[in-house]
């Protein structure tokens, strides 16, 4: 599985880039294989205000339904309307074209205390082995 | 996995967990005195007795088969072929609710998928769900689809609507951060656009007209419309659903959201019901749909199969998080109106909507000329219309009931400012004869 290394990640499985000053979202290779296929996505509107920690988004597969939570608290830049016809592109590349949204962070400091690659491998790890 | 029963040793450890030593203690916060009263009930009936007494007590009430009824007011009285009766009798169909493993029940899902397929039809919408319990619940889930939809927070309520549906909606608000305003109606009983454009702001999810409106006048939507979608938000139209047999379906007006009571589909006026709530919508709004939603797909071996589609919504798997509480349908409502709209057709539902309005209309042309009474709504009208009398509506129906006829309901019991008025309705159960013996009643009981 894939976690690359430039990214940050959160225990409930949604991954953060910086680019610029903006933070972009989405979620882990590891999230979108457990889920399975992807059919539906609720996006957050924009200019929304994002709280880290709390549901902003939600992900439903032929599975279940999920949220999708805030790495970082920040207010909603972009959305990735493309997912709204086409969701199964968060299975095909879920750290490319299936990003969900980018972020203003209002609060900077958040992203060190979101996991790093190793960490969020590790917890992985450690999840499997339970 | 056996089922145990809970056991002695299950009881004595609950008991000793909560700290008390019998289950009789959890009642102590009950005064004893109020516990176990004695309920005086007179003695118990034999079976043939029993149906005696009931066969009294129904005869007290006015019936449909021996009075004439003109009353309307949200509950019609339609004539319903007896193919309706036979079908949903039928055991395999006789359930009031969609089966729990509802795929195992493949006749029942295909039922209320043709009920949909017919829903859409009828209103010109492209996705209807199962059904609801009413038209009121039906309209208060369409209301907080577009609250949760636009992420604003109020609803703009026509106070044309059904009195009871307002109340509803307004129930299901109480207690959230959303508000509902009404907007008031013309001298003619349409929508007052002035008041309407007050009141469009960017907090505005939703706007809710009734067409045929609570007063029986056909809306015209047009400016409307517009106004609404350009201030980014929803309408949602309420209507008697064999009206779309003769005027503009739902899409054609452009609404986001066709819902209503679906009792004219077959199922008889009973009081209380039980009733039909219909709700369809766009594409767009799909996810958004409240309730049961039967889909068409194919099995393992690639035959046709139906199924319950789009559940993530709901309450079993989105928990808290679910945007409706509902979780059921009223499957064998669905089933009588689905019956219903497939015995009479394209053909007869238009047929249906003509002979609604050439009874409505031939009675408001005859009463307008009864000296004393003024005709209140002069456009279009769909089976109901608004007279005004020199009299309380009351003591008209206690004339009328005296002739083995039901009047219509009495406006200022709903809207206390229409004095002296009386909603009147004629469906097609109606002969000419039947309109002109009402009309000459008027006539006596007003010279």
């Amino acid at each position: 599985m894939n976690f690359p290394a430039d990214l940050r990640y959160t225990k409930s499985h949604e991954w953060a880039r910086k680019t610029g000053d903006k933070i972009v979202v989405g979620i882990t290779d590891y999230a979108q294989h457990e889920i399975s296929d992807v059919v539906f996505i609720e996006l957050p509107h924009l200019s929304q205000q994002a709280e880290a920690g709390k549901a902003i988004s939600i992900v439903e597969s032929v599975k279940a339904a999920f949220d999708i939570y805030a790495p970082i608290s920040g207010t909603v830049k972009a959305i990735n309307t493309i997912l709204e016809s086409d969701p199964a592109i968060v299975n095909d590349d879920p750290y490319g074209k299936g990003w969900f949204f980018e972020l203003t962070p209002t609060k900077p400091d958040e992203w060190e205390k979101l996991l790093t690659k190793d960490q969020y491998e590790s917890l992985i790890k450690q999840g499997a082995k339970q | 996995m056996s089922y145990f029963p809970i056991t002695k040793q299950d009881q004595t450890e609950m008991l000793e967990t909560i700290g008390i030593e019998h289950f009789g203690q959890l009642f102590n916060a009950i005064p004893s005195e109020i516990r176990n009263p004695k309920i005086d009930l007179p003695e118990p009936l034999s079976e043939m007795d029993a149906q005696k007494w009931f066969h009294e007590l129904a005869a007290k009430n006015l019936n449909l088969k021996t009075n004439l009824s003109f009353l309307g007011a949200g509950c019609y009285e339609h004539f319903i072929p007896s193919i309706v009766k036979h079908i949903i009798g039928r055991s395999e169909f006789y359930t009031a609710y969609t089966p729990y493993q509802p795929e195992a029940s493949q006749g029942t899902l295909q039922a209320l998928f043709e009920y949909q397929s017919l829903i859409c039809e009828l209103t010109g919408m492209d996705v209807s769900n199962g059904s609801h319990y009413d038209g009121s619940t039906a309209l208060a889930e369409s209301v907080l689809m577009t609250l949760h939809e636009t992420n604003r927070r109020k609803v703009l309520l026509a106070s044309s609507i059904h009195p009871d549906y307002r109340r509803v909606t307004n129930t299901y608000l109480t207690g959230t951060d959303f508000k509902s305003r009404e907007i008031p109606f013309s001298q003619n009983f349409e929508l007052d656009l002035a008041a309407l454009k007050k009141e469009l702001n960017q907090d505005v999810a939703s706007l809710v007209v009734q067409s045929p409106n609570f007063f029986g006048s056909i809306e015209k939507l047009n400016e409307a419309e517009t106004l609404v979608h350009q201030n980014g938000s929803l309408l949602i139209l309420v209507a008697h659903p064999l009206s779309y047999g003769f005027y503009k379906t739902a899409k054609e007006i452009g609404a986001d959201i066709a819902c209503g009571e679906g009792q004219p589909l077959g199922i008889p006026p009973s009081f209380g019901g039980p009733w039909l709530g219909y709700l369809a919508t766009t594409r767009s709004l799909m996810r958004r749909i409240p309730g049961r939603l039967v889909g068409l797909t194919t099995d393992t071996q690639g035959k046709r199969a139906f199924c319950l589609t789009l559940q993530a919504r709901e309450q079993h798997i989105r928990r808290e998080r679910a945007s409706s509480n509902i979780c059921t349908n009223q499957a064998l409502c669905a089933l009588a109106a689905c019956v219903y709209m497939s015995s009479l057709g394209k053909t007869g539902i238009r047929r249906i909507a003509e002979l609604n309005l050439e009874n409505s209309y031939y009675l408001r042309d005859e009463l307008s000329k009864v000296k004393g009474i003024k005709v209140l709504n002069s456009g279009a009208i769909f089976n109901e219309f608004v007279i005004e009398l020199p009299k309380s509506a009351d003591l008209i129906n206690q004339h009328l009931k005296s002739k083995n006829m039901i009047g219509g309901l009495n406006l200022e019991r709903p809207y206390p400012a229409c004095k002296n008025q009386m909603l009147i309705c004629s469906t097609e159960t109606k002969s000419k004869a039947d309109l002109n013996q009402l009309v000459q009643a008027f006539k006596e009981v007003l010279k």
